[in-house]
């Protein structure tokens, strides 16, 4: 750069600096609104729509033609037959056109873990997902080392396994409240009064966010995860600001108000924003609108979705295998391990993306500068050279902790010990009061190429006939 | 041919016997090491394979490479003699090596 160059470039970032920080947040997003608005009117840019269709089987679709990023691959049951193709024929797969622009699709365990593992040459930037998210927001998930880990290690000490030993008898406490509320011997929807419910109280009390509006958090996040230019989904753009703008107002009005209580002399709690408030790093993140949007954006995301279908998916697979729960009932230790095991199964991202940075020969393709790189972790957690007999359901299986669903390298998942904590504690209360947990009919799935998950699953729960060991002393007999 | 110590982070001790060859993760996690869980199977990209390496010993192991530092360094716990138990390999030169364990992996 020339000297005048930087001085440009210097007194630009000034000005960026002011005006983000000058400017409200949720008018910054109201001002990249109308920009998409006016983009649209002028005919600059077409929402894309998906419709659904039949998808066909892999066999007989043409090599080069294989579209992964199809949202309804999961609803239809086909991305795993897919994987398997690709797996065999083409592990390092080109599709030269798509609704997301052409993409390499990885889908070989090791293969995804080399580039899981390679920052320097598979950029994490702009985005993580396949499309365009309309709403350009800065998140650490989606930068690049040194940036990436200054802003990640600010604040993963809220889920650092310090803090959550702290933290483990408020979750169990929550989660007892939650199957407490169940009926038994009635079909009711698991997503909605379990997954949705425990997730939601988590997510608030992770960020001392009021806990009557938790349902806001589900919301918000769906909806800005679920817009068909990101990933397929049924978001519409017009909704998907709506709901950053009133995300943003909430959480700048959150800050503040937490700042208020602090200095009034409340003491100091174990949530996110008090930690943000007392790191020499993060503490005045708030002046950086775009960036506290998104790494409060990342954090809800990122433990919404993630859990929420674990904790799903985890009940199906074990009704789909009821030799699996005779053996779980047997030796309630399995537990952490069939946490593992879930996690594989269900995969509840299904992939991340890198772009390339420079021309790269990999797996015998040449991937070219710029190339969007997709590694398919759904498809690596069931490749059978990893895992013998990848697609049963194990609760036992000896390297259930090699799934890659956390991802490898630096960027991965921060909450891992609490997705993991939150699964075992739900699994030991669960079996604490429920002899048997039937799904009862076919489940509904979420329509998107990025999140594998379950809007609705109708379940019946029966209650444990003997009461167990632990639990509290059966009432005395009353006196004749 | 040798023994390697590890100590948990409560002072539980663990002598395990050295196998030349092995890298230090293998040796715990099929010994029974609690405490080192090995994730990604030893490619330095999980990061739950932390060790902290007495200090007398650093020249011997040698020092954690750019990309262990990428993964160590994100633990709150990391120290200067921090090393990723699977990019140290046995051999019996490292006999009577100990190594601590942190509180938690991440
Ligand atoms: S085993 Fe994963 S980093 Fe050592």
């Amino acid at each position: 750069m020339t000297p005048i160059d930087t001085v440009l470039d210097q007194a630009l970032t000034r000005v960026t600096d002011k005006v983000q920080a000058t400017i409200p947040v949720d008018r910054q997003v109201r001002a990249a609104h109308l920009v998409k608005k006016a983009k649209r009117f002028a005919g600059l840019e077409t929402p894309l729509v998906f419709t659904e269709e039949p998808i066909p089987d892999p066999a007989d679709v043409p090599l080069t033609e294989i579209d992964l990023s199809n949202p309804f691959m999961n609803r239809q049951g086909k991305w795993y037959p897919y994987f398997a193709r690709l797996r065999d024929e083409a592990p390092v797969h080109y599709l030269a056109d798509s609704p997301f622009g052409p993409f390499w699709s990885i889908t070989r365990y090791a293969d995804i873990q080399a580039v899981d593992s390679n920052p320097k040459v598979f950029s994490a930037e702009p985005y993580i997902v396949l499309g365009q998210p309309p709403l350009e927001i800065e998140m650490f998930i989606a930068m690049d080392p040194p940036k990436h880990d200054v802003q990640r290690k600010a604040v993963q000490g809220v889920v650092a396994p310090r803090n959550l030993k702290e933290m483990e008898g408020l979750i169990r406490e929550r989660v007892q409240e939650v199957l407490d509320s169940l009926p038994t011997d009635e079909p009711f929807d698991w997503v909605d009064r379990v997954s949705i419910e425990i997730t939601g109280r988590m997510l608030a009390t992770l960020l001392d966010f009021p806990y009557e509006q938790r349902r806001k958090l589900t919301y918000w996040s769906d909806t800005i995860s679920g817009t068909a230019e990101g990933t397929g989904g049924t978001t519409h753009q017009d909704e998907m600001f709506a709901a950053g703008e009133e995300l943003a107002r909430s959480f700048v009005a959150l800050w503040h108000d937490k700042a208020a209580r602090r200095a009034a002399g409340e003491p100091d709690g174990f949530d996110l924003i008090t930690l943000m408030q007392t790191s020499e790093d993060t503490k005045d993140l708030i002046k950086k609108p775009m960036e506290f949007l998104g790494n409060l954006t990342l954090l809800i995301v990122g433990g919404n979705d993630t859990t929420r279908n674990s904790m799903t998916g985890g009940v199906l697979a074990l009704s789909q295998n009821p030799d699996q729960f005779e053996k779980l009932k047997a030796d309630p230790s399995v537990i952490p391990n069939m946490v593992s095991e879930i996690i594989r199964w269900q995969t509840p991202l299904a992939y991340m993306r890198r772009v390339a940075k420079e021309d790269v020969h990999f797996g015998g393709q040449f991937i070219r500068k710029g190339d969007q790189v997709i590694m398919w972790y759904a498809s690596g957690n069931r490749d059978e050279r990893k895992f013998e007999n990848p697609d049963a359901f194990l609760i036992d299986r000896p390297n259930a902790r090699n799934h890659m669903s956390f991802g490898f390298g630096v960027h991965r998942c921060m909450g891992n010990r609490l997705a993991e904590m939150q699964l075992r504690i739900l699994w030991e209360e669960l079996l604490a009061r429920f002899d048997r947990i039937d799904v009862v009919g076919e489940p509904e799935y979420v329509q998107s190429n990025f999140v594998k998950g379950y809007s609705k699953m109708m379940v019946q729960l029966t209650a444990r006939s003997a009461p167990q060991e632990s639990a509290e002393p059966a009432e005395e007999p009353a006196a004749a | 041919m040798g023994t390697i110590t590890f100590v948990e982070y409560d002072g539980t001790t663990h002598e395990i016997e050295l196998v030349d060859g092995s890298s230090l993760m293998q040796l715990a996690t099929s010994n029974g090491v609690p405490g080192i869980d090995g994730d990604c199977g030893g490619e330095a990209s999980c990061g739950t394979c932390h060790v902290i390496v007495d200090e007398a010993w650093a020249a011997r192991t040698g020092t954690r490479s750019e990309e262990e530092s990428q993964m160590i360094e994100m633990s709150p716990e990391c120290a200067p003699n921090s090393r990723l138990a699977c990019q140290i390999t046995a051999t019996p030169d490292l006999d009577g090596l100990t190594v601590r364990l942190p509180e938690f992996q991440m």
